[in-house]
């Protein structure tokens, strides 16, 4: 039996008034498979991850999460969510909760979880982040990197089959940045499917399976890492890469 | 320092005013006496009417506070709501209340609202010797049953007037709150109605405590214009006290002491909630 895919997009298009957004994105990703979008700012990478859970509606085209369609305003999204984690560039955790609060949260009202039982899942995760230490603090007193990691744990406890990520080191402080990539490696190789939008080009090197480069809110290239990085087909990946290096 | 002796000598001037070019004579007695007085048949001092009337400030106040804060708690909500009739309905009200002189208002309600739906609703007709209505609680709570509907439409009004406000102040926290914290929320799972519990409102109500605390002493305040419609509140029963007695000075003197204490008190008490809030979030 071939997997079938978990998420599924096929000519996805998005614009807002007369701005096109998104154009004719198609993009399958295969259970346990990782891939990195890069691409300029504004080109539509965060915008894309953010129409697989529906934080932001899309016009056309169809997007599948593990079979099941998902819509613009549909009723039960919830349910859909739960399969899909996100992890965030400014972190987003809920300043007025404890660490462990933040974990519980999702599991006790999306899943109906006791909450002593939210609470062990919570220290589990916890300590896969190694930060449980730090479970009765509030998320201000952490530092930027702790704070994502809380992040991913927070995601994680929902126990996704997919997991999202929208810049998630671009706000971190240079010495912060190698603790979550470790964090999200460590995911990648207990087999987590991820999709994964970031400049880091050595993380993409060593954990994509695929690099999709996106320019103008299309897909111009997709190419696995070695291939892309070393011999990128298009011009515009060309010159993306060289403006990377160059800085 | 200087400013301090500026408003002491300002006083020292009136009061030398009142002394020697009115000829006033001062008498705390007579007014004292309507504060609290013995009862002639049992011996004991029972409260007069400026206690009486202090009484019912304070549960127009709170009673006030709480109806006022469920209206405006649910305006405001509305008010920043993607579904277009309640948006409407929430900003129709607010814009009612707040071009309005409050007087004007109170009289609309009163004349035009609560004349007309009380004796609908059945608010007249209640009895007043049921063992619902006639017990030591309804007493302490809501005051004589016989005013009862008297003291409704004024509690009614004054805090649909300061719900108006409120809204406003709710709205401006709810909107106040990072985009980032829905979509987390959002993100995980949660439902609108959960997310609003757990994620927004406990952050919103943090951020808007203090400008909440001054419109709930400004609500406290305000009820004395509803003595205009004769609720049997405060100001309405000094107006009668300095009235019967001439005493105009020592009456207000004493209802404005009455009213900063209470207002003070409340002031006191939000400082510590704040102080509570603001330790957890840190």
């Amino acid at each position: 039996m071939t997997p079938s895919p978990l998420v599924e997009i096929s000519g996805l298009c998005k614009w807002y008034d007369d701005f096109s957004a998104l154009y004719d994105i198609s993009l399958t990703v295969a259970e346990g498979e990782k891939v990195v979008i890069c691409g300029p700012s504004g080109s539509g990478k965060s915008t894309l991850i953010r129409c697989i859970n529906q934080l932001e509606g899309h016009q056309q085209g169809s997007i599948r999460v593990a079979g099941q369609e998902v819509r613009p305003g549909m009723k039960g999204i919830e349910a859909i969510r739960r399969e899909v984690g996100m992890v965030f560039q400014s972190f987003n955790l809920f300043p007025h909760m404890t660490i462990l609060d933040n974990l519980t949260i999702g599991p006790i009202r999306n899943r109906g979880m006791g909450r002593a039982a939210a609470r062990a899942l919570a220290m589990e995760y916890l300590n896969k982040v190694r930060i449980s230490e730090q479970a009765d603090k509030y998320p201000p007193q952490l530092s930027g990197g702790q704070q994502q990691r809380v992040a991913i744990a927070r995601a994680l406890c929902m126990q996704p089959r997919v997991m999202l990520f929208d810049e998630p080191t671009s706000a971190l402080d240079p010495e912060m940045i190698a603790g979550v990539l470790e964090v999200m490696e460590t995911l990648a190789r207990d087999g987590m499917t991820m999709i994964v939008v970031t400049h880091e080009m050595g993380f993409a090197r060593r954990v994509a399976d695929r690099v999709v480069f996106m320019d103008e809110g299309e897909i111009v290239e997709t190419a696995p890492p070695e291939a892309f990085f070393s011999a990128p087909r298009t011009n515009r990946a060309k010159l993306f890469l060289g403006q990377l290096l160059a800085h | 320092m200087a400013l301090f002796g500026l408003v002491l000598a300002a006083v020292v001037f009136v009061a030398w005013r009142v002394n020697s070019v009115l000829v006033y004579n001062w008498d705390w007695s007579r007014v004292l006496g309507f504060v609290a007085r013995i009862d002639a048949e049992t011996g004991q001092w029972v409260s007069n009417l400026l206690l009486q009337g202090l009484f019912t400030t304070i549960r127009l106040a709170f009673w006030g506070t709480i109806l006022a804060a469920i209206i405006g708690l649910v305006m405001g909500y509305w008010r920043t709501c993607d579904t277009l009739a309640l948006r409407i309905i929430s900003r129709t009200y607010v814009e009612l209340i707040r071009n309005i002189p409050p007087l004007v208002f109170i009289f609309i309600f009163y004349f035009f609202i609560s004349s007309q739906l009380f004796p609908a609703l059945g608010m007249d007709n209640i009895d007043r010797n049921s063992p619902w209505v006639d017990n030591a609680f309804f007493r302490f709570a809501f005051g004589e049953p016989a005013l009862f509907t008297n003291f409704m439409s004024g509690l009614i009004c004054l805090a649909l007037f300061e719900a108006a406000y409120i809204t406003e102040i709710v709205r401006a926290g709810i909107q106040s709150i990072d985009k980032g914290q829905w979509e987390a929320g959002r993100a995980i799972g949660l439902s609108r109605s959960n997310l609003l519990r757990d994620i927004i409102f406990p952050q919103a109500i943090r951020k808007i405590l203090p400008p909440l605390a001054g419109q709930f002493i400004t609500l406290i305040k305000d009820s004395a214009i509803i003595s205009l419609i004769s609720v049997q509140e405060l100001t309405f029963l000094a107006t009668e006290v300095a009235a019967t007695t001439g005493k105009t000075f020592e009456t207000w003197i004493l209802v404005a002491a009455m009213y900063f204490a209470l207002c003070y008190l409340f002031a006191f008490v939000f400082a510590r909630l704040e102080r509570r809030a603001g330790r957890s979030t840190r």
